[in-house]
């Protein structure tokens, strides 16, 4: 018995899932003795799943590390304020920049008041309901949507129905639509995170619900209403496949809302994939990769300070 | 002299609205909360409206199970694609789902505080990293390495599995982290005073008590793959074939309409929308399996 | 122990002397008067029919075991519980003779006028200067002097102003837990109300802390009706005109303090106040 369960581990296991419940309390780590003893099987298996979270972090350190190695010395003052020439070869990234900043800010402008009134609905405005799960339901499958067909409803409603052209704002809208249920999420996480005593107090000292909303509970949220902000701003700075179809790809300073604007994570795509000019493609993932960090950074500090003062 | 009496008295239309404010209050807000999720509502109807003609012409069952895509001629078939999603959101699953939940677990059973707080940022950035990047790095790194080591053109199931899967492991892991946090301690507690150790206590209590939000976490991440589209153009290859092997290229659904819409008009451009239908119905049934998994769970807890 | 009721005997004698038997005496008309009144929330009934009478200038105390409801009383009277959506009441509030249950009554102005102090203090995620403010503020004043007399004036009262007047600007949550919770108070008196129910105010804080709030309230009671619940028997005593006794959601018996603590009429107030309860 003893020198099959070693030789065999499956019958093994197999035996100890359908077998009959242990006589005593401390049976396991008596039957456990018979294979693998349970401390060494604790040290591997400990160690694989460190193992697994350490190449997680290894993966992300290898690819900051490498675009920044690879792109940064491209990365001249130049680079950041010169427009590309001959279709990306020669000259910067600075429509790009701009075009990003255009798209990303109008989309968070868009979606942040509707998104953070959607969660003052459903978190001081309603209670649990039918109506509540549906908004959530509705959040939840909006979130799953892949970009790429988000590109496709935008082009065809936004750009094409809407008459607004392949343009910044059609680009905007559509990225509004994406990054929405990550600030409903947030927002009401934020919103509900705020002791519910704030609300007594607040109504005790003579507040309607609106005031009480408005001065106590966003007032309290708001770093972490930021925080969801901050994020849906890098989602939107690394969106690419629903921007192609609706912002699209022309390489030159948009002039109003209305123009088409290529974003950088755009440019990169193009430089790389059609082997333009690789020092270019290093140096915009670079400054793409930078954007991100900072960002992430700043969400970090957003967070920081909501956990110090709903503590 | 108090406040309260000092305050000038509201005009009786004043005084009502401020007992009806609430209520306006309320109604408005709705009105938004509406609004935003009738984007979904739009978004179903449209890309519906656009695809669903050409697919009904050409016949449902012919337009998923055709291996024929020939724009030019009228041939619309995406039987190749649909296999070649499948092919890499199973790869993507299998090393998404070891890292992510291997990830999660750490995270929440065998992590000094210290290594939180640099594991959780981590993959928090990992998130955050654009698609393009992790399809570049995919391109220069990993598919001359597959070419080298293992043959095939490089651009492959595999390298486009790869890709995906530290793609998902992000959204793995964090949905995993919930699930795995919302046991009661004292099911841990009590497991590891019967004297079982630590991975026996996570094996046999904690993995299955939170089993239902794990399987939601993975179905999850595999809406993630499947719809991921950039990263998957620059490393899968592209080509029309059905896959035979993990080292042949593959085009996907989202792949198809990306590299197609740019030049396409009249019943092609109608076909990258009925692509699109057919990926948004995959994607639903997997919000939905998800959904429904992690509402159980939910409330088994609440009823408990 | 003895010695106690000894002293509580003659303290008695006094304010009999001039007070005179119980409820019928009292100083003017009730400012408050509740009757018949039932509240609950959903399925579960809280409070059985209370009828009582709140007189101006005066402390009442209101003692008892926990979960008998005394919480939910305080909360019914400034209509702090019609924020939960299945509270449930029946009977009547009149303050001042208004019914405070009317549908055409401004919740918030009768919330600024019966101002309320929590268990805990609260301070609100502002400075100590707006949590002073926020209420008046919300009342329609605007006026500078006005508020900074509010602010200094209600600092005085709650004994605090010497500690804090160099620190206004500071965020509240800086203060230690008693100072938060003389702010609270001052929170409250900055909306000059007319009644003050105080929810245990003294439970979490020390000795020195509960004297200082105490002696607030003493400076009070000729200006407020003041409904104090507490836990603290002794407090209640030393601290109160009146006391109610409720048991699960029964108003017992209430009547002057001192009768309360030596005679009372209920053999189950008398156990809970000597500590033979359950
Ligand atoms: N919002 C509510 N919903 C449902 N039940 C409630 C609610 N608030 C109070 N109760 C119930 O009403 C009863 C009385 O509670 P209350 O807080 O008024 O008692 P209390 O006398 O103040 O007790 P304590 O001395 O512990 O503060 C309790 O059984 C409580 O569970
Ligand atoms: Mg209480």
């Amino acid at each position: 018995m003893t020198r099959q369960a070693i030789s065999n581990p499956l019958h093994a296991d197999e035996g100890a899932d359908n077998g009959a419940p242990p006589p005593q309390i401390n049976a396991p780590r008596h039957r456990r003795q018979l294979r693998i003893p349970p401390d060494v099987a604790q040290r591997i298996v400990v160690g694989g799943l460190w193992a697994i979270a350490m190449s997680a972090v290894a993966v992300l350190l290898f690819i900051i590390v490498f675009i920044m190695v690879k792109g940064l010395p491209h990365v001249t003052p130049e680079f950041l304020l010169q427009a590309p020439a001959k279709g990306g070869r020669l000259g910067g990234v600075s429509p790009m920049i701009f075009g990003t900043i255009a798209v990303a800010g109008l989309a968070v402008l868009i979606a942040g008041p509707i998104g953070v009134i959607t969660a003052i609905y459903l978190t001081e405005y309603t209670r649990e309901s039918k109506l509540t799960a549906f908004i959530r339901f509705g959040a939840d499958c909006l979130a799953g949507i892949p970009s790429i067909i988000f590109g496709l409803f935008g082009f065809v409603f936004f750009a094409d129905t809407l008459g607004l052209g392949i343009s910044i704002i059609s680009g905007a809208l559509t990225l509004a639509l994406m990054v929405l249920p990550t600030i409903i999420r947030t927002s009401e996480e934020a919103i509900r995170a705020v002791p519910a005593a704030f609300r007594d107090v607040s109504f005790g000292l003579g507040s309607t619900r609106w005031q009480m909303v408005t001065r106590v509970v966003l007032r309290s949220a708001l770093p972490g209403i930021g925080t969801g902000i901050v994020l849906s701003i890098g989602r939107s700075i690394s969106e690419t496949a629903a921007l192609m179809l609706t912002s699209g790809m022309v390489a030159r300073h948009p002039s109003s809302v209305f123009d088409s604007a290529r974003t950088l994570a755009l440019h990169f795509f193009t430089l790389s994939r059609e082997g333009i000019s690789m020092p270019k493609a290093y140096a915009t993932a670079a400054v793409l990769v930078l954007a991100i960090l900072m960002i992430n950074l700043l969400a970090y500090w957003f967070m920081r300070r909501f956990i110090a003062r709903v503590r | 002299m108090r406040a309260s009496q000092g305050m000038p008295k509201r005009s009786p239309l004043g005084a009502w609205l401020d007992r009806k404010q609430d209520l306006f209050i309320s109604s408005i807000l709705l009105v938004v909360a509406l609004s935003a999720i009738s984007g979904l509502v739009v978004i179903t109807a449209f890309i519906f409206k656009e695809g669903l003609p050409i697919m009904l012409q050409v016949g449902v069952g012919k337009f998923v199970s055709s291996s024929d895509w020939y724009p030019a001629e009228g041939h619309f078939g995406i039987f190749p694609m649909i296999m070649g999603s499948l092919a890499v959101t199973a790869g993507a699953l299998v090393i998404g789902g070891v890292l992510g939940l291997g990830c999660a677990v750490v995270l929440t059973q065998f992590c000094p505080r210290w290594a939180v707080s640099i594991l959780k940022p981590s993959i928090e950035l990992l998130a955050g990293i654009p698609s393009v990047v992790y399809g570049f790095i995919g391109v220069v790194i990993l598919v001359p390495m597959i070419r080298v080591h293992l043959g095939g053109p490089g651009l492959s199931v595999l390298a486009s599995s790869i890709v995906l899967g530290i793609m998902m492991l992000p959204t793995v892991t964090s949905i995993s982290v919930d699930a795995l946090q919302a046991v009661p301690k004292a099911y841990r507690d009590g497991s590891i005073a019967l004297g079982a150790t630590h991975w026996q206590t996570t094996r046999m209590v904690i993995l299955k008590a939170s089993r239902s939000g794990l399987v939601a976490a993975m179905i999850l991440g595999m809406g993630r793959a499947v719809g991921e589209t950039m990263a998957v153009i620059m490393v899968a290859g592209n080509t029309l074939d059905v896959p035979d092997s993990i080292l042949a290229p593959v085009r996907t659904l989202t792949s198809n309409i990306a590299l197609e819409m740019g030049y396409a008009a009249g019943d092609h451009r109608k076909a990258l929308f009925a692509t699109g239908v057919v990926l948004f119905v995959i994607i639903m049934i997997l919000n939905t399996i998800a959904l429904t998994v992690s509402r159980r769970r939910s409330r088994r807890k609440s009823g408990a | 122990m003895m010695s106690a009721n000894n002293e509580m005997h003659k303290v008695d004698h006094i304010r009999c002397s001039h007070v005179g038997e119980h409820c019928a005496t009292s100083p003017g008309p009730a400012k408050i008067v509740v009757r018949d009144f039932h509240a609950g929330f959903g399925e579960t009934q809280v409070l059985r029919n209370v009828s009582l009478d709140i007189y101006p200038c005066q402390r009442l105390a209101i003692i008892g075991p926990a979960g008998g409801g005394k919480t939910t009383f305080l909360r019914s009277l400034n209509r702090l519980n019609s924020l939960e959506h299945d509270f449930r009441h029946s009977g009547s509030i009149l303050l001042d003779g208004q019914d405070i249950f009317a549908s055409n009554v401004d919740v918030a102005r009768i919330r600024r006028r019966v101002g309320m102090l929590y268990a805990v203090p609260i301070p609100l995620p502002l400075s100590i200067y707006e949590n002073l403010t926020y209420g008046p503020r919300l009342a329609g004043i605007r006026d500078r002097h006005r508020l900074d007399e509010l602010v200094e004036t209600s600092l005085k009262s709650a004994i605090l102003w010497d500690e804090v007047k160099d620190r206004l600007r500071e965020p509240a949550h800086n203060l230690s837990g008693g100072q938060q919770q003389r702010m609270c108070l001052a929170r409250v008196l900055a909306l000059e109300p007319e009644v003050l129910l105080l929810d245990e105010p003294c439970s979490g804080l020390d000795p020195i802390s509960t004297a200082k709030i105490e002696d607030a309230l003493d400076e009070l009671k000729s200006r407020y009706t003041v409904v104090l619940v507490t836990n603290n028997t002794k407090q209640a005593a030393r601290a109160s005109e009146r006391t109610a006794f409720f048991l699960m959601g029964e108003m017992i018996e209430c009547g002057p303090t001192a009768v309360i603590f030596t005679n009372p009429r209920h053999g189950r107030t008398s156990d809970y106040i000597t500590g033979h309860f359950g």
